[in-house]
């Protein structure tokens, strides 16, 4: 029984996942367009594109290899499932256990690592450009949400999300200076992961700025259908790590009643607008950075996340 | 002393007017060539006829404009190309227009003619072609680390088409080939034969963005051909038209430039005021873009007091909003982060080219055709042409920002100062008349020469866009930047592609 009982909660967190993903893009999106004095597209519109994309054809660029055809089904396999480890309403999700936050950095890693390929296999000269930005913004990107992962680890004796989000929630949390670095750090590279200004621009429609788009751009139909909704669970996943680790409040404990999975959810929700809110009315005030400015960005990712774990053993040493 | 004493040999053509036009020798020719190439005139522009070849030429620092004519009764003439780079692409058009060939011009393949005509030289011989156009080569870029990015024509965004060829060293453009001419509408040829009113419609769809400012140096060069003076009223009315225009283009591109940064929310604030002006202009004259309401001999729409008070509203809402937006571009450091130093057009190079507009103002070309050799009204108005060093996208978009403010200005006096009286003076033919303006677009100047039959039809008329001289000098403010870069660099010139392709 309990175990029917865990399965369905976890179910419920990945359709919960699935279904709310369009919405916190369509949400950003709608917020940027109100502070841009435009009226912009409707909240759902991201559904109905996933409706309008599913209904259409696939066209392929005729040297397309099966890679290109798998890609998007990979990248949103791996991506769905790193969001099912994330404890977004509720610790002590079933699989939680299964997996740490070094599995979620290497599902992402990968879900890249196969739409670099992609996007190298259709043989566009921008498919190639979007790969080579993407690959090197990774190259600095996952080193330093390594290092954040080892400082949440240290500070919480666990590299676990539900046991991080459990220890953040107790008293013997407290403020910590590494937790702040790790705060920026993991800030820095969700908005590099998730192709935001002002590492890259969802919404331009200039080829040669394009990094995450320049990749998909040879993608149609079904295809980019996945590849879409891939990315909104991405941004979800990332809000949903950052609101769980650093603002875990009421979230639903292990072994929860039904009140509190309620009371997890609206909270989720909250946070989720929160995080919508913040990341629009940043991208409003900042321009993108220019491509070779990028290193300088993550690599000040990374030094926090260095800084933070390095804190972490000084002090403890004192 | 005689206006160009360079020119000994030269027989001055009487029917031009108001600058001169010379019938030249192959030696004058070539002296004209050795003295655009060591810098002490400019060229203003190149174009052909059947038999003949003209070029205008700007001697010194703004001291005298004129057309330098030599006939090719072989349909060969030495090519300035070969010494003088800016002429390469007006050559090459004159060849692919008319069929003349410049000889020893260093790039020989064809320009506006992408073989799909169906014939050759459409203006001049106008022979059939059969075979398919042979593909075009791009110039090469050798390296092992190199690859090519190609760039439309079709674009992801709503854009003019052009097509653009990197060469690229991973990030760092190596070299960047424009190909152009694929809104070629034939103007040119279009233009022949047509009455006066028709080719001044013509005229204002060259580009439509610079409508006023086509329709105006088309108005002017046939004013100046038939000894046509239009009347006060009009003269003022055209000036108000111009400056709405400027002030309209100059806007969208302040806001278009920093979209490119991905900063929307400029774009966005100065969309709202760009879309104030035209609509201030469409209760004002009657059409958003004031197309067609430029006539030669005057104008064809009145101003009344509604559309006067719609001008001083809109001029209004402009100086109160515009300043918050450009201290707000000045303090986004991110912005100017990508802006500053980005693609940076040497001032030699502005110079050699003749670059007119904001792209030769802010590389220290201070160069404003309504200032030299200026038309009437602005004379009598006060106004600030503002000039930049810098030359790179930052100092493009100062230069706007200038001229957005000496545009408010001049709106302003020119509604306080506007004379009342007739708005068109009749046009009276007899003869075979030549004619030539230079009139400051938004983008800079437009050279307009045009010759009229008897009966007041054009027998030919050219009009040449600023986008001939800032195209070429985009590959060389590009050279060195990220490809990444290229969309900021491109929309900091603006550059026209109708008008361009003609």
């Amino acid at each position: 029984m309990a175990l029917i009982r865990a399965i369905a909660i976890q179910g419920l967190e990945m359709a919960l996942v699935l279904a709310l993903a369009p919405l916190l893009t369509g949400f950003v999106r709608k917020l940027k367009a109100r502070l841009q004095r435009r009226a912009g597209p409707p909240l759902l519109q991201p559904y109905r594109d996933l409706r309008r994309l599913l209904g259409k054809e696939v066209v392929l660029a005729d040297n397309a290899s099966w890679l290109f055809r798998s890609a998007p089904y990979l990248i949103f396999a791996t991506t769905w499932v790193a969001a099912a480890l994330v404890p977004t309403f509720g610790a002590g999700l079933m699989f939680s256990w299964s997996g740490d936050l070094i599995v979620i950095t290497a599902l992402l890693g990968s879900a890249r690592f196969f739409l670099a390929l992609a996007g190298l296999d259709a043989g566009t000269s921008f498919g190639g450009i979007g790969a080579s930005r993407e690959v090197m913004i990774a190259s600095l990107g996952e080193p330093a949400l390594i290092m954040i992962v080892f400082t949440l680890a240290l500070v919480a004796g666990s590299s676990q999300l539900s046991n991080v989000a459990l220890f953040m929630l107790s008293a013997s949390a407290g403020l910590r200076v590494s937790l702040a670095l790790a705060l920026f750090g993991l800030v820095i590279v969700a908005l590099a992961e998730n192709a935001r200004i002002p590492v890259d621009n969802p919404a331009t429609h200039l080829e040669l700025t394009m990094v995450h788009e320049a990749m998909v751009l040879e993608y149609s139909g079904r295809h980019l259908a996945m590849i879409e909704l891939a990315a909104f669970v991405q941004l979800l996943l990332y809000v949903s790590l950052i609101a769980c680790v650093f603002a875990p409040f009421l979230l639903a404990p292990v072994h929860a009643s039904a009140a509190d999975y309620a009371l997890g959810i609206a909270a989720y929700v909250g946070k989720l607008a929160a995080g919508g809110a913040l990341l629009a009315g940043f991208e409003t005030a900042t321009a993108k950075m220019r491509v070779f400015r990028l290193p300088n960005l993550l690599g000040a990712a990374l030094m926090l996340g260095l800084l933070a774990t390095l804190l972490l053993f000084v002090s403890r040493t004192l | 002393m005689p206006i160009f004493p360079e020119l000994r040999t030269a027989v001055r053509v009487e029917t031009q007017n108001p600058w001169p036009r010379f019938l030249v020798d192959i030696a004058s020719w070539r002296l004209a060539g050795a003295e655009l190439a060591a810098g002490r005139w400019t060229l203003l522009g190149l174009w052909g006829e059947a038999d003949t070849v003209h070029m205008a030429v700007l001697r010194g620092q703004n001291e005298a404009i004129g057309v330098l004519s030599l006939p090719c009764a072989d349909r060969r003439f030495p090519a300035l190309g070969a010494r003088h780079t800016p002429a390469i692409r007006l050559e090459r058009a004159a060849q692919d227009l008319f069929g003349l060939v410049a000889e020893g011009l260093p790039d020989a393949r064809p320009w506006l003619d992408h073989g799909a005509w169906g014939v050759r030289a459409p203006l001049g011989r106008a022979e059939p072609v059969a075979e398919a156009a042979a593909p075009y080569p791009f110039l090469p870029a050798e390296g092992g680390a190199l690859h090519q990015v190609a760039v439309g024509p079709v674009h992801a965004g709503i854009i003019e088409p052009g097509h653009f060829r990197f060469h690229a060293d991973g990030e760092t453009v190596v070299r960047l080939e424009e190909r152009f001419g694929y809104t070629h509408k034939g103007t040119e040829a279009l233009m022949r034969g047509a009455d006066l009113a028709r080719a001044a419609r013509l005229a204002g769809r060259v580009s439509g963005d610079s409508t006023v400012a086509f329709t105006l140096a088309f108005a002017r060069a046939a004013e100046a051909a038939l000894g046509l003076a239009p009347p006060p009223r009009a003269v003022w009315l055209r000036a108000l038209m111009a400056e709405l225009e400027r002030l309209a283009n100059h806007l969208g591109d302040v806001g278009a430039i920093c979209n490119d940064a991905s900063f929307a929310i400029m774009n966005a604030h100065c969309a709202v005021l760009r879309e104030r002006v035209l609509r201030a202009a469409a209760v004002a004259f009657g059409h958003r873009l004031m197309m067609d309401r430029v006539a030669v001999g005057g104008v064809a729409t009145d101003l009344d007091a509604t559309g006067a008070a719609a001008i001083t509203a809109v001029v209004a809402a402009v100086r109160q909003r515009f300043p918050r937006l450009v201290e707000l571009y000045d303090n986004t450091a991110s912005l100017q982060d990508r802006v500053v130093g980005t693609g940076r057009l040497d001032p030699a190079l502005a110079r050699q080219f003749g670059c007119g507009g904001f792209v030769g103002r802010a590389s220290g070309r201070d160069f404003d055709a309504r200032r030299w050799p200026g038309y009437p009204p602005y004379g009598d108005l006060r106004f600030d042409v503002p000039v930049r060093a810098e030359g790179d996208v930052n100092a493009r978009v100062w230069i706007r920002i200038g001229e957005i403010e000496a545009s408010l200005g001049l709106i302003e006096q020119l509604l306080a100062g506007l004379p009342a009286g007739e708005l068109r003076a009749p046009a009276a033919f007899g003869a075979e008349a030549e004619g030539v303006a230079l009139v400051e677009g938004f983008r800079g100047d437009i050279l307009a020469w045009v010759r009229l039959n008897a009966d007041g039809t054009v027998a030919r008329c050219h009009l040449r866009d600023p986008s001939w001289f800032h195209w070429p000098v985009l590959e060389a403010a590009v050279d060195g930047n990220i490809v990444a870069d290229f969309p900021l660099c491109n929309k900091s010139f603006n550059c026209a592609y109708s008008g361009h392709d003609l």
